[in-house]
């Protein structure tokens, strides 16, 4: 009893620490207060501004098509990768996986910093074509989606393969309904690792992005170097939209899938 | 006919032609530039213009600095945490989701920024505790990745060699010591180099906190501005070296399963 009770401290501790500032943010995201600290009457301005102001709106919507779009490219290019590999000379599948490995264990700035350095300066690539911001998110997600399809590829039966080519299967409609049905739970959680990815990039971005493109973070750290307060406090508003909507699909994820883990909102480790 | 040549190997080319393109090419125009000058030529010059320039050297030690105490505390508020969720009295799915992956889909700078506020409260003026805050706003940042890992080789250990440890007659100190740490190691490694790398290299995490930018990451970023390459790359070099010395270290104690494991999870 007195073990569960530390244990159970412990881990209201962690959560505190976790999650207090962001409740905090929250609750004075519905106020008129400026700061933390003096709660100044209720108030639902912060939302207003962050739906009314074009920059803001802009900012949201760009960050989240740019990582729909470098989520879907990923997951397409990283299964076919894995497929490839998976079925290739070993020697081909050990090289393509220690490249895949660099972006994996590779601090991000430098990711960024070399796509800028060969894409930018070296090859004279314009940023506002985007191809630099999306070629660089790209490399830096795909390796986990490789990751996470290539234990669904060990693990499927081998022969359930031939056995659609032997009922008259070409490859192609073998591999299409039956192999990439066996990996949907890979491509699934490489899917949402690659969101969070993008979603959370800053360093690759700041290096590739258009001048005139902003991403949350990008914008965030920019904005905490002093901006007008308005923006600051309806930042606070995105904070708590975010954390709402965060909270809401990882119940419905957990509820839905009921076992442990198997959401696959997880960061795959090194 | 076509389809008879179409064969799941090639499915495989695309990914490694993006590999090539994006991954290794960046690299090597990267190790060029480091170890030429801006007329083309072969030069060690800025290898050894960062080791004899004391602001570089300083920041170096300054970003490991960080990144060793970031390391440390996130490993001490991170293995009990993932002992707890693995084999302790809340090994709750629920729990372990709010602990380790929910933080992850919260933009960071948006978190960071939460957290600032919140020590702007305590302590009155973040410019007080410059070392103090980044280590807190980094173990903030960084928590989750540590947690993870553990987790995984906690839950994978055999709880009946624990239980052996104690029948033997080994004290909770020798059980912890002696047993649980050296299973957990993988895990421990793996987590380590989760978060050592990024902490030593977010320097946006030291700019929100403390409006200063005094490590590794952020020397980069300074070239960068000046349009100097060379020195940015030559940077670039040293943490490439390091990334490549710690995945050795890793590699040599972590070894088989870590990886694995984290992806099932």
């Amino acid at each position: 009893m007195k073990k569960k009770v530390g244990q159970g401290i412990w881990l209201f501790l962690i959560l505190m620490f976790l999650y207090l500032p962001i409740l905090f943010l929250a609750v004075y995201s519905f106020t008129e207060s400026t700061m933390i600290g003096a709660i100044r009457g209720f108030s639902l301005q912060n939302y207003v501004t962050l739906f009314t102001t074009q920059e803001l709106i802009d900012m949201i919507a760009g960050t989240f098509i740019l990582a729909l779009a470098v989520s879907i490219l990923s997951v397409v290019l990283g299964t076919m990768g894995a497929i490839g590999a998976f079925y290739s000379h070993p020697r081909f599948r050990s090289g393509l996986e220690f490249a895949n490995q660099i972006p994996v264990v590779n601090a991000d700035i430098v990711t960024g910093f070399s796509m800028c350095v060969l894409l930018i300066i070296f090859l004279g690539i314009d940023k506002d074509t985007y191809i630099p911001l999306v070629a660089g998110q790209t490399a830096l997600c795909t390796p986990f989606v490789y990751l996470s399809v290539m234990p669904r590829l060990k693990q499927m039966d081998p022969y359930i393969y031939e056995a659609a080519l032997d009922l008259g299967c070409t490859p192609f409609q073998a591999l299409r309904k039956v192999v990439l049905r066996e990996l949907v739970p890979g491509m699934l959680s490489g899917f949402m690792t690659a969101v969070t990815l993008s979603l959370d990039d800053y360093f690759i971005t700041t290096y590739t992005k258009p001048a005139v493109f902003d991403t949350i973070s990008t914008y965030v750290v920019n904005a905490t170097k002093g901006a007008q307060t308005s923006i600051k406090t309806a930042l606070w508003a995105l904070s708590t939209l975010i954390f709402a909507i965060v909270v809401i699909v990882v119940v419905v994820m957990n509820l839905r899938s009921g076992r442990k883990g198997e959401g696959g909102l997880v960061r795959e480790e090194v | 006919m076509k389809l008879r040549t179409f064969t799941r190997k090639q499915l495989g080319i695309p990914y490694a032609l993006f590999l090539v393109l994006f991954v290794i090419l960046p690299l090597s125009v990267v190790l060029y530039y480091a170890f030429t000058n801006e007329q083309g030529q072969f030069t060690m010059e800025n290898f050894f213009a960062f080791f004899t320039n004391t602001k570089a050297v300083g920041t170096l030690f300054y970003s490991i600095m960080i990144a060793f105490v970031t390391t440390l505390s996130c490993l001490a508020l991170a293995y009990p945490t993932a002992y707890i969720l693995a084999k302790g009295m809340f090994s709750h799915g629920a729990v372990l989701v709010m602990v380790a992956v929910t933080p992850m889909w919260i933009n960071f700078t948006l978190r960071i920024t939460a957290l600032k506020e919140i020590l702007n409260v305590i302590e009155g003026n973040l410019a007080y505790y410059p070392f103090l805050n980044t280590v807190i706003g980094m173990t903030y940042d960084f928590l989750p990745f540590m947690i993870l890992p553990l987790y995984t080789s906690i839950l994978k250990m055999d709880s009946q060699l624990l239980e052996a440890a104690e029948d033997l007659g080994a004290s909770g100190w020798e059980i912890f010591w002696k047993v649980m740490l050296p299973l957990s190691m993988p895990g421990i490694v793996s987590g380590v180099t989760m978060v050592f790398l990024p902490a030593m290299t977010n320097y946006v995490v030291l700019d929100m906190m403390y409006n200063s930018t005094y490590i590794m990451g952020s020397l980069i970023g300074s070239y960068f501005n000046f349009y100097d390459w060379n020195n940015g790359s030559m940077i670039s070099t040293i943490l490439l070296l390091m990334i490549v010395l710690l995945s050795w270290i890793s590699g040599r104690f972590g070894d088989s399963g870590s990886r694995e494991g984290g992806a099932s999870l």
